[in-house]
Order: structure tokens, then sequence, then C-alpha cells
């Protein structure tokens, strides 16, 4: 006899196992119609292959798997698909999900099909995928899919079939054992060799299937496989517990049996995978036992997956009056159905429907006495009324600290439970909740995380930019200091003029960036749209790729999002025509406006004087026309005349002057030169403008780099002409040249910056 | 019929909070009934005035509380309050001595902390103790057993012990009471171990440890073996207290020299050892709740009662020992996690979040 190692904590609850082992595994005619849901396993839903109206053939594939932890769906007969839709599926919520709704045409009539006759001749790696494409999760209750399970990265030494089945009233594997034990065995040497054939196969079982034990005992003579028989307690057939009680060994927190060198199968998931390897049938149909004494008849049988419960309960006398609840899987783990439409899956190992008096409705809760007869019933060694003390409080820390997670959710604690308080709601709630937590905290800590770099970066951004204006500053004086060091000017005035520079280089630089901005905010836009039109893009893809196995609810969610892309996308457009087309106008009317209002300017002097000199010319014809009235001599009056109309002549000239000098030039003496310099300068300033509309912004930059030092070439010429003539305008002249300079400077820093 | 939605497990036991209280109170019986068959019909008296007077305080508080009265005296929590303080009392008791014990055991010590569940001190042993301090002579006026009285003296009936008892009837109890063993052995200066038993009838009649209260305890301890067996409690607290004290004992029986504090047998067999090994220290209530923790508690309320019998003030000291570990068994709690599944090793629950799991 091999040694065992005993369960920590553990109940024995009444079994009510004899009900439903009386008679053979039995079948069922066909249901009207089958509600085969999409995902019936842990992982991500498969890709729908069919649609509604397809005529589809038995085992054919109806949707295959997507991504690594996925399981596909076969039909499990053949007939028409009239429904893709959502309906109610098994699960403790009573939520819909995507099903499809497959109508038999009672041929029964199979794809094409074939099983592998000696499997040794293929690689591990190509059964695991027969075994995925077969659409296989454990059937014990998760339903993890079994390709993953049996491909560990780790090597493994043992592996472990579980045939516990504790759960009260549950049969289907003792059934399974009894009636198809050389199948098992078959299907073990099979994962033996998908799994590098480990040096251990253990099969647990407890010690109440006698007949079972018996059945597969004779097969498993001159094998590797060792039959372990254990006393009967609940609930071993847990897979840490199993594993505990087989080899001592306690699974990792946080690990999985691999970790330890440890597979564990169930028995049901065995079989299926040696009719999927060996004849070639994926998973359509599985044991399920019927019982409880709101049936007439508990009995076990091969039901098609899809097979409503409806169904299966009207087979074997159900009475609705006598059931007050309705439980899918055991009394101790099971979750209860409210609609009879629901579905059959692969992991609905027993539908029980028992009365008021077998389960009798919980009495009201009493107050916790601490009596710590949980804590003795506890498989994982928790102390569950500490943890319900602290999830009543819901002090998530203290939880944490007594390893609510490591909580199997087995019930045991709620089964003895003297006050009837029910702990395992407790648990999953504060699990609920503090997973929830954790997430919030992970994404709250995420976004600190973002803003602090963040923050970071803009710092060292404005430090770099700091150190640049500092060192701008100082080559600027360096250069300045040179120059007063090579001419010696009588004009060294410049050195208090230093902080004066600074102000209106700091000015324009300001000037610059607003002068960007609407260029900036047109570049901002496009990128907008652009993001925009990624999104639509996005959305419309998704929409593209949901396909029919999706639910409704998925469907609206992803025509909301692309109708929401669409709307942000056109919003988008329009802000650009709307700032787009006038942003270009109004970038070249300021520009000619600019343009204008220098030439003002300039002008305005010349155009003040020709006011002035019409004024003092009709001041003096007023005072010669005086004279000429009190002039009595005629040589004098005709001087005057003479003197008068030369004056009215010149009044005309000014005047004249005066009225065709709207724009202005250089030189206020010569009006037409003046007229032609300023649309000179205008056409110019448009020519800039809309050649910098076509420019990006380094060419813009370069352009004005040039334009700026040709001026300053022309008014440091300008400037030394003057010196050389010693006019007075001289110091108009210089600050011009110093304007001209700290705006080149400006400019190049800035194109510096930008090409860098 | 609609089909209900409830959660897992959908199996229960029968058993009840209810069902566990009787069961307790069964296993009171044997201790009950040696300690009336010693001490006369005091106990049952005392017994019965306390259940009265702890099933009226409850139901008045539940009633103030607002709560299902009925559905709350079912679980018998009180009742069991009652009887263990009763039990606890000396026999023949004045009745006002049961009523205050237990009214303040029940309305102060119980329902003021939140009722059953919430109470943080052992609600007999706070009756106890309030008695005790308030009441020293009464409380500490213990009848002869009954083959010790003088020879031609019949041991008071059901009227007279009721006469004792109730008001109005004021006969006196004087006649009856003695020494205690516990009593005896504290008093005693000069007398080795050996002569005390030879010369003391309290002794040289009895079996082991004293006429009376050996029977009385092993009446208890009988109980104690019937819970155990029906796993209302776990051994960890009664049998570290039963060592603990038996050690502490052994450790300072000097020989049985006359400043010796008495044998384990004697410190086992005498007093509330028994009684409060299984019936208080067990009370889930107010002790540590891991199996670990329970054996620390329970082995100090052993250490503690001992150095209370022997260098305290008080002959007996099961109600002060086991008050003072209720004060500590939270800080027990705190560092007696079990090691859970697939843990290396275990944890205390004042562990942060931010700590390393493991």
């Amino acid at each position: 006899m091999r040694k065992i190692w005993s369960l920590t904590g553990g109940i024995h609850p009444a079994e009510n196992k004899h009900q439903s082992v009386q008679s053979s595994i039995g079948s069922l005619p066909l249901p009207d119609r089958l509600t085969i849901p999409l995902n019936q396993h842990i992982g991500a839903p498969p890709k729908l292959l069919v649609a509604e109206g397809d005529r589809v053939l038995k085992g054919q594939v109806l949707a295959e798997p997507k991504g690594f932890v996925s399981a596909g769906i076969h039909a499990p007969t053949s007939g028409i698909i009239t429904h893709i839709s959502d309906h109610p599926i098994p699960h403790p919520s009573g939520m819909a999900a995507r099903c499809i709704t497959l109508e038999p045409d009672h041929k029964e009539q199979w794809i094409e099909h074939r099983g592998i006759d000696n499997y040794r001749e293929k690689t591990p790696s190509e059964l695991l995928d027969i075994i995925r494409q077969s659409g296989i999760v454990g059937l014990g209750g998760a339903g993890f899919p079994s390709a993953v399970k049996l491909g560990p990265k780790q090597p493994i030494s043992t592996l472990i079939i579980n045939a516990t089945e504790c759960e009260p009233y549950i049969t289907a594997d003792d059934m399974l054992m009894r009636e198809h034990p050389q199948d098992i065995v078959d299907g073990i040497k099979i994962l033996s060799f998908i799994l590098g054939d480990p040096d251990e196969i253990l099969i647990g079982i407890e010690d109440n299937k006698p007949e079972a034990f018996e059945a597969l005992k004779p097969y498993l003579q001159d094998t590797n496989i060792t039959l372990v028989e254990f006393p009967t307690r609940y609930p071993s057939g847990g897979e840490k517990q199993l594993i505990q009680i087989l080899t001592g060994k306690e699974v990792p927190h946080g690990g999985i049996p691999a970790d330890i060198g440890i597979v564990c199968q169930n028995i049901g998931t065995t079989y299926a995978i040696q009719r999927a390897i060996q004849h070639g049938e994926p998973l359509i149909s599985r044991i399920t036992t019927v019982t409880g004494k709101a049936c007439a008849t508990n009995r076990n049988y091969q039901v098609l997956i899809g097979t409503p419960i409806s169904h299966l309960l009207q087979n074997n006398g159900f009475d609705q009056s006598q059931c007050p609840r309705l439980i899918m899987g055991g009394p101790m783990m099971g979750f209860t159905l409210e609609e009879l439409s629901i579905p059959v899956i692969k992991t609905t190992n027993c539908i029980l429907a028992p009365t008021a008096e077998e389960l009798p409705t919980p009495p009201p809760t009493q107050p916790c006495i601490r009596c710590g007869m949980c804590a003795e019933a506890c498989p994982a060694s928790l102390l569950p009324q500490q943890l319900f003390w602290h999830a009543q409080s819901q002090n998530y820390e203290k939880l944490e600290a007594h390893n609510l997670f490591d909580c199997i959710e087995c019930g045991a604690c709620s089964y003895v439970c003297p006050s009837n308080i029910p702990l395992v709601q407790y648990y999953r709630a504060a699990k609920g909740e503090m997973r929830k937590l954790a997430q919030e905290k992970i994404n709250s800590d995420r976004a600190r995380e973002r803003f602090e770099f963040n923050q970071a970066r803009k710092a060292k951004e404005e430090a770099e930019k700091a150190a640049k204006r500092e060192a701008r500053k100082r080559a600027a004086e360096l250069a300045r200091a040179k120059k007063a060091d090579q001419e010696a000017s009588p004009g060294g005035a410049d050195t208090e003029t230093n902080s004066a520079d600074d102000i209106i280089k700091a000015a324009m630089a300001r000037a610059a960036a607003k002068k960007a901005s609407p260029e900036e905010q047109r570049a901002k836009l496009e990128r907008g749209i652009v993001r925009a039109e990624s999104h639509v893009n996005a959305a419309q893809q998704r929409l593209d790729g949901l396909e029919q196995d999706a639910t409704d609810k998925q469907w609206e969610q992803a025509r909301a999002a692309l109708e929401d892309a669409r709307l942000r996308l056109q919003n988008a457009e329009q802000k650009l025509a709307a700032l787009g087309a006038p942003t270009d106008d109004k970038l070249k009317d300021a520009t000619v406006d600019t343009a204008k209002s220098v030439m003002d300017k300039i002008q305005a002097s010349p155009r003040e004087a020709l006011e002035k000199k019409v004024s003092t010319l009709k001041e003096r014809i007023a005072v010669t026309e005086e004279k000429l009235v009190s002039a009595d001599d005629k040589t004098l009056k005709t001087a005057l005349q003479n003197g008068l109309k030369k004056q009215q002549a010149k009044l005309k000239d000014a005047e004249q002057q005066l009225a065709e000098t709207p724009a202005t030039a250089d030189q206020p003496n010569s009006t037409p030169k003046t007229e032609d310099a300023a649309s000179a300068a205008i056409a110019r300033a448009q020519a800039k403008a809309a050649a910098q509309e076509s420019m990006s912004e380094e060419e813009k930059l370069k352009a004005s780099v040039e334009s700026l030092q040709n001026r300053l070439k022309k008014a440091q010429a300008k400037l030394t002409a003057a010196e050389a003539e010693g006019s007075e305008h001289i110091d108009a002249f210089r600050t011009g040249v110093e304007k001209l300079q700290a705006k080149l400077t400006a400019a190049e820093t800035q194109l510096a910056e930008k090409t860098q | 019929m609609a089909l209900l939605k409830l959660t897992s497990p959908h199996a229960h036991t029968t058993q009840n909070t209810g069902n566990v209280m009787q069961l307790v109170l069964l296993a009171t019986i044997p201790g009950a009934l040696a300690l009336t068959a010693f001490f006369g019909w005091g106990t049952l008296i005392n017994v019965v005035i306390a259940s009265i007077v702890a099933v009226g305080c409850e139901a008045t508080i539940m009633h103030l509380r607002k709560r299902p009265v009925m559905f709350y005296l079912r679980d018998c929590s009180a009742l069991v309050t009652a009887v263990l303080l009763g039990l606890a009392l000396p026999p023949l008791a004045p009745w006002w001595l049961v009523l205050v014990g237990t009214s303040f055991a029940i309305v102060i010590a119980k329902h003021l902390y939140g009722g059953l569940g919430y109470n943080p001190f052992n609600p007999a042993m706070v009756g106890y103790v309030v008695l005790l301090i308030s009441f020293p002579v009464q409380m500490t006026s213990w009848p002869a057993p009954m083959p010790l009285y003088p020879e031609g003296t019949d041991a008071p009936g059901l009227w007279q012990s009721l006469q004792m008892v109730l008001p109005f009837f004021n006969e006196s109890v004087d006649a009856f009471t003695a020494a205690t063993p516990l009593d005896t052995f504290k008093h005693n200066t000069g007398l080795l171990v050996e002569q005390l038993y030879q010369s003391d009838p309290l002794y040289s009649q009895a079996d082991w440890a004293g006429v009376g209260w050996e029977w009385a305890n092993l009446g208890f301890l009988a109980g104690g073996c019937f819970l155990l067996y029906r796993k209302v409690f776990t051994w960890h607290a009664p049998v570290s207290m039963l060592v603990a004290l038996a050690l502490c004992s052994a450790l300072f029986y000097d020989g049985g020299s006359s400043v010796s504090h008495g044998s384990p047998v004697l410190h086992l067999l005498s007093g509330a050892t028994m009684l409060g090994a299984f019936f208080i220290v067990t009370d889930p209530v107010t002790s540590a709740t891991s199996n670990r923790g329970r054996m620390i508690y329970g082995a100090l309320v052993g250490v503690l009662i001992f150095i209370i019998r022997s260098w305290g003030s008080y002959p007996d000291a099961m109600a002060f020992a086991v008050l003072l570990m209720n004060f500590a068994a939270p800080l027990i709690d705190n560092y007696t996690l079990p090691r859970t599944y697939g843990h290396k090793k275990p944890r205390k629950a004042t562990e942060k979040a931010t700590d390393t799991k493991d």
C-alpha cells in the first residue's frame, strides 16, 4: 500500500451518491434545439466560424480557439444554425452570453473524422494541438483548456488523475470508470506520453467508489499506473487537496501544480482526450448526473453539450412544485439556476433538483460565537471566523494578512457553522472588492508615476532652457564687449543698453512664440484629425473583427465607439476649416498690416512735414493777401501778386503732394517712389506670407534669418554712411542696427533650437 | 414556483448554536450532580435562580434592543452563563447574591458589549469576580461536605435549603460552613503535607484531594471529555491549562513541606479547576481563535491560577486568571495564525499588505 497523507480539515456530508448509480449511463432523445454557449471555459472566447442559417454536421467546428488559453466548440449533432444570440448561460450570476442555437435534423450525420492508430508516432505537440482543436477543457469544474495544462514549461514527475468526485450526489466520474475503464487507461497513457512519461502516475479515488475501483484495477496490471484509494472526505477532490493527500506536497502559494512537477487531470477529461486522439471525436457530449428527490429517476446520462436543463429534467420526471432550488453542480460548490432553458455545458457534471426537505433553506443567521468549527473544517488552514469578522468590517489589510486569497471557496466552513453564517459568500464579496481595489491601486500608481515622470521631464526641459538662455546671454555680452573693444567708438553708451537689450530680446522671443501659436494650433488640429481618423479606423476594425460571436452589448459598444470617433473627426475637420482658411488669410493680413504700419511710421514725418508745409503756405498766402489789400503801391502790388501766385502754386503742389501720399516711401520728397516702395513692401510681405505658408517652420526661420541678415547689412551700410557724413540721424540708425541684430540673434537661436 | 437564488454551499449541518449550548449544558450534569451529592441542594438552587434571572435579563435586554426575543433565547447562551455561574457560587448562597451576579453577567458583561459573540470577557467569570470582591464573606462560605458533618447532624433537605437561600426565612447557613481544601492549604502554617492529610478529615477521608471536591472535579472532567468527544471544542486550551497547572504545582510541591503549595493532584482536583478547564477556558468567544493561540491561552491561564492560588490573597483563582487572559486573547491571536496551505510559514495578523507574501 502506498502511503497517503491526510487531508487538512474537511467534512463528511451525507454522500447521497447511491440514488444515481442504480442504472447505467443512459442516453436521451435529441432535444428540439441545442443552445451552445460560445465561451464554456476559462480564457478567451473562440472565433465563430458559422453563421445563422448554416447547415452543420455532427462534430463540425462551430468556433475555433482564439488565443493561447482558449477552446473551440463543435456541433453536437447535425442540423441548422437558427440563431446566434444572447441566451442565459450557466453562471452564478444568471447572466446571458452569446450562444449558438442549433436545431437538430435528427440525421446524426458525422463530419469526416479519424482517430490516430498509434499516437506514439506523433509528437506531443501534435497531440496537444488535436486536444486544443477538439475543444477539450477540464471537465471537473473550472473548465481550463486542457492543452494549456498539459503543456507546462516545468518538467513533470507526477501525473495525477483526479477520480475523487468528493461532492455529494455527483456520480458522473464513478459511472464513467465503471463503464469505460479500458478507454480511461488508454487516455492516461496518452497523457503520460504527452507529458514525457512522468515517473509516477497516480489515480486518486475516494473509498466510497469500490465498484469503480474494482472496474479499473484489472486494466492497470502491467502498467506504471497506481490506483490510490483514500478515505472519503470533502474536499479531497480539490486539486491542491488531492496533491496533498497523494504526495504530501503543497502547491506553493500563488503557484500551480507544475511548479512542483505535478499535473492533475480529471478522469472525465482523460476520457475525452482518449476519444479525441483515438477516435477523432471532439468534445460534444459529457456525462451528467441528474439527481435529487424532485426527480423521479436519478441517473447519469451521456448528454450533448447544449441540451437544455428542462429536457434533462422532463425526461426524469421532474416535479418543479417540489423543488425550491435547482442546482448545477454539487450541493457544496454548485450554483443555483433560475431558468430551465439554461443548457448543459462542458463543465456541467450534475443537475441537482432537491426537495425542500432534502436541502432545506438555511435558517436565519445567528451571531458568530467564534466556536472555531470552521477552522477545524478548513482544508487550507485558514481561520474562517477571523476572516468573517474582518470581511464584515471590510478590513482588507487584515484579510490579506489572514490569507483570504488562499480560500478555495469549498464551503466546508459554511457547512459546519452552527450559526448558519454564509461565510463563503462573505469571502467572495470581500475578494471581489479587494481585486477591484488592487486594480484601482495599480491604475492610480500608474497615473502617479506618469505624472511624476512628466513633472521631472518638464523640470529638466526648463533647466535646459534656462542654461541655454544663460549661455546665450553670456555669448551676447562677450560679443558686445569684443565689439566695444574693437570699435572703441564714441557711442560707447552701449553698455547701458545691455539690460534694455535683454528686455527687447525677451519681448521679441515672446512675440515670436505668439506668432507661432496659430501655426501650432493648426498643427495641433491636423494632428487631431489624424488621430480621429485612426480612431475611426480602429473602431471600424473592431466592429469588423467582432463578427457574430460577440454579445449584443459588445456590438452596441463597438458601434457607439465608431460613431463617436466619426463625430470627433468631423468636429476636428470643422474646426480646422474654421481656423484653417482664415488662418492663412489672417496670417497674410497680419503680415501686410505690420508692413503698412511700418510704412506709416516711416512716412509719418514726411506727411506731417507736408501738412506743415501746406499750413505754413496757407498762412503765408493769407499774410500776402492781407499785404496785397493794404498795399497802395502798384509795383509792390504786382510783386505781391506774383509772390502770391508762386505761393499758391507751391500750395497747390504741396496739397497735391499731400493728397498723393496715402502710402509712403523711404524718401519723403519723392512721392511716386514712396508709393512704389510701399506697394513693393506690401507685395513682398504678401509674398513672404505666402511663401511662409508653404514653408516648414525651419525653412521659415531660415528665411527670416536670411532676410534679417540682409537688412542688418543694409542698415550697417547706412550707419557707416551716416557716420561718415556726420548726419544728425546717426543715433536712429544705430538703434535700428541694434534692433536688427537682436532680432537676428533671436531668430538664429530659434532656428538652432528647431534644428536640434 | 420561482426557483430560489442561493449561494453555495447548499448543504448544512443540522447543528446550530442552540444545539452546541445544549450540549454544554448537558455536559455540566455529572459535575452538578457530584456537587449536589456532596454539598446538598444549594448548588441546584443556585443554578435554578441564576437561570431564571439570566433568561429574564436576556429577554428584557433583547426586547429593549428590539430584537426577536425568542430567537435569541433559543440559542441558550444566557442559560449556559447562568448554569456556570450557579455552579461556581457557594451552595446555599443567599438569593440576592445569585441575582446580582447573574444580572451583572448578562446585562453588563454580555449585552453592554454587544451581546452574544461580542463580549470580550467571560460573563460568568465577570459576575463571579464582582461578587467575590463585593461580598467576600458570602462568597467564601462554602458548606462542609456532607460526609464530614458531625455525628447526628442531618444534611439540610430541599425545603430547609430553600429556607436558607430565599428571603423571609433567615435560616442560618453558618452551621454548615467549613474550609475548602484550597483554604486549608492557604492557611496551613507549620504542618507537613503528610501531617495535614492525616489530621484533617477533609483529606484523610478523601481518596485523592479533598472530600467532595475531587468528585465534583471528576464530574466536570467527564463532562468535558464528552464535549471533546462531540467536538464542541478542541483539546488545546483545556489540556494545556491542566498541564501547565500540573507542571507548576509539581515544580513548587517542595516535597510536601510545611510551606508546600499542594500537590498536582490537589490542584487538579480541587477548587474550580475542571469546571474552569472544560467550561470556562473553552468559551470560544473570549479565548484565542487558533489552536496554537488556544494552547498559549490555556497554558497561561494554568500558570496564573497557580500563581494566584499560591501567592495571591484568594484561595482559588479561576475567575481572575481567565479574565486576565481574556485581555490577552486578541494579542495572542495576532501572533498565532496557523500556517496556510501553500505557505512556508505562518503569517502575523499585524502584517501590512506591502510585506512579502509567503
